[in-house]
């Protein structure tokens, strides 16, 4: 198996068909102009709230949505050129996804030695059964679920919540992956073993897999990831490293993110950090920057012109007329 | 073994407390039990002449005779073989059509989904009873395995739209968004990853359909459609109405045919209506409700102590 270095993605669109009349198809735009490089050993956070074309980006890196423009390169084959032959068995071994619901992603009929045998015996078909099984218990130790015999044999409505997530995280890692898409993958875990599989996913990085992790929660995308890009209604608004990001953050909508992040034994009567106002649907006929209707400093051009990007130091960039 | 061991887990699981499960499975297993030891119940042909025509129950002939001088509960669990076999037929058939075509609708979308709803809609709005006289009738003297035939290939449609949307929903599930990315084959994630989830959906339409069956055998070849050489409890019933018992007296000719079907018909509906209840939770009232019950009289009882 090659060893992948990056993904770059450029100047990513996504449409999305919804209804419209029998002639004229009605589309919303789920990403647009979406770039942004994945690299092995790092994670790169994709924070953002509900709607804001994150899951969509992954999706499409993926290779589960075609981009409806732009380009995803993974070591400089494009992998969004028709002309790309590559079959999903060998992308697969490359680029496995995490998702947020333990309890979706895995099989309610199937124990979970099946969940991992199943991506063993695809990418490496040779193995005789015993082999498969020690690489079965070895990946099942190697995320901490120990007695890893006996959980081979459980099925997923044994295990809890963080275990489940465990096993999928297993799964990914027998296909034997080099980048990982974790689709928010602790957000619907409990509070208190929330850490315990970041640090997981941190020691995997720290063995050479490269991460994006999707995230509402921009204190845990500070904690895990060492680049930051800050996603609304499609558009990254703000992206660099993460501690610049989340320390600094200059764009107005990274601002109200970091200011919604509770602090222990504050209760602090916040300013107003965004006007009230519904998340926009973004069609391919939009103006403007997208944060537009809910930004308190906005200007008359923010409703004409999409704001160009700004380098504000070496890894910063933002997109607002502000700056 | 484990695999083995929570299958029998689950059986057992299916019939504790399960009232209606329990008495229409035996019933079912028991009158199939019976026809299958036909010999060894009865030392009759079927299909000879035994004695005068009309006899009532006797020592002899527990159930009587036919006009035609055979005996009756002979003819009832031989002919019970021939009206098991057609529902079963008819089913597994229908069971087949409509998993083949409701999941391959649901899964793969599109055109083809398209295509095969159009086929399923067209079969469904015909009507059923008046196209299975006009098939029969075509086809002249039909033996049981072409009412098989025909009753297989003429019900699935409604099983393979509940097939269909089911599958719509388990498609949506990330297990298979994951297991399209692992880069698992088309027909492995159909058969391995979804069919699975509908076993007891499929289960629920395997007895619904037999039980149809049964019912719409009889009336086939009650109305003559049928092969009237062969035994079965539907033809019972055809030589009983030709043979005027109904007039003459003769009420075991048609009771025995006539109940043996309604036993049948009775067991499968149990068994239907448990399956529902697993595959439909909000239908599953009986244990839950015995439960509240038995502990709410414990708290009764305690309070009355304190």
């Amino acid at each position: 198996m090659s060893d992948i270095a990056e993904i770059t993605v450029e100047d990513m669109v996504i449409d999305f068909p919804v209804g419209g009349g029998l002639f004229r198809k009605q589309y919303l735009r789920a990403a647009n102009g979406v770039s942004l490089t994945l690299r092995a050993g790092e994670a790169l956070a994709i924070v953002g709230e509900s709607g804001s074309g994150k899951s969509t980006c992954a999706r499409a890196i993926a290779r589960i949505n075609m981009p409806t423009s732009g380009t995803i390169r993974v070591d400089g084959a494009e992998i969004t050129d028709p002309g790309f032959r590559q079959s999903q068995r060998d992308y697969a071994a490359k680029v496995q996804m995490i998702f947020q619901d333990p309890f979706g992603s895995l099989n309610p009929v199937h124990t979970i030695r099946h969940h991992l045998a199943r991506p063993i015996r695809i990418h490496a078909p040779k193995l005789s059964s015993t082999e498969v099984d020690e690489r079965i218990i070895a990946t099942l130790e190697r995320v901490g679920l120990s007695p890893a015999a006996q959980t081979a044999d459980k099925f997923p409505y044994e295990l809890s919540g963080g275990q489940r997530q465990r096993v999928a995280i297993a799964r990914a890692l027998a296909v034997g992956a080099r980048f990982i898409l974790a689709d928010e993958p602790i957000s619907m875990l409990d509070v208190s073993i929330r850490l315990g599989i970041l640090n997981l996913m941190d020691d995997m990085k720290r063995d050479g897999i490269g991460f994006m992790y999707i995230t509402h929660d921009i204190a845990t995308a500070r904690y895990f990831a060492e680049r930051t890009a800050v996603m609304y209604v499609g558009h990254m608004v703000e992206w660099g490293e993460s501690d610049s990001v989340t320390q600094s953050p200059r764009h107005p909508y990274t601002q109200l993110l970091i200011s919604a992040v509770p602090e222990a034994g504050i209760r602090k009567t916040r300013e107003r950090k965004a006007k009230k106002a519904e998340i926009p649907m973004r069609t391919p006929e939009s103006r403007g920057c997208p944060f537009a209707g809910r930004c308190l400093k906005v200007m008359d051009r923010c409703h004409a012109d999409m704001p160009p990007i700004t380098q504000l130091q070496e890894d910063h960039y933002v997109r607002c007329h502000l700056y | 073994m484990t695999r083995l061991l929570s299958l029998l887990g689950g059986i057992a699981g299916f019939y504790r407390g399960n009232t209606a499960g329990i008495v229409g499975s035996t019933l079912v297993a028991l009158i199939l039990a019976m026809c299958l030891a036909a010999p060894a119940l009865t030392g009759y042909d079927p299909d000879k002449r035994v004695a005068r025509g009309h006899q009532p129950p006797s020592a002899e002939h527990v159930m009587g005779t036919t006009r035609a001088g055979k005996d009756i509960w002979s003819q009832a669990l031989y002919g019970g073989r021939v009206s098991l076999m057609v529902a079963f037929a008819a089913a597994t058939v229908t069971s087949i059509i409509a998993l083949a075509v409701g999941v391959s609708s649901g899964y793969f979308g599109g055109r083809t989904d398209e295509i095969m709803m159009a086929v399923t809609n067209v079969m469904l709005v015909f009507p059923q009873l008046p196209l299975l006289i006009i098939l029969a009738a075509f086809l002249g003297n039909v033996g049981p395995f072409i009412i098989a035939l025909i009753l297989g290939l003429t019900s699935w449609p409604w099983g393979a739209r509940v097939m269909r949307s089911q599958t719509l929903a388990i498609r949506k599930k990330e297990f298979i968004t994951a297991a399209e990315i692992m880069g698992e084959a088309k027909w492995r994630i159909i058969v391995i990853e979804i069919m699975p989830n509908l076993i007891s959906l499929a289960a629920g339409m395997f007895v619904g359909t037999a039980l149809y069956a049964i019912g719409a055998q009889a009336g086939l070849e009650f109305l003559g459609l049928g092969d009237p050489t062969v035994t079965s409890w539907g033809t019972m019933l055809y030589w009983a109405q030709s043979s005027a018992a109904f007039f003459v007296g003769a009420w075991w000719d048609f009771i025995v045919p006539g109940t043996f079907i309604a036993l049948v018909g009775g067991g499968l509906a149990l068994i239907n209506i448990s399956i529902d209840q697993i595959s439909n939770p909000k239908l599953k009232t009986g244990s839950y409700l015995r439960t509240w019950r038995k502990l709410n009289a414990e708290v009764e009882a305690k309070r009355q102590e304190a």
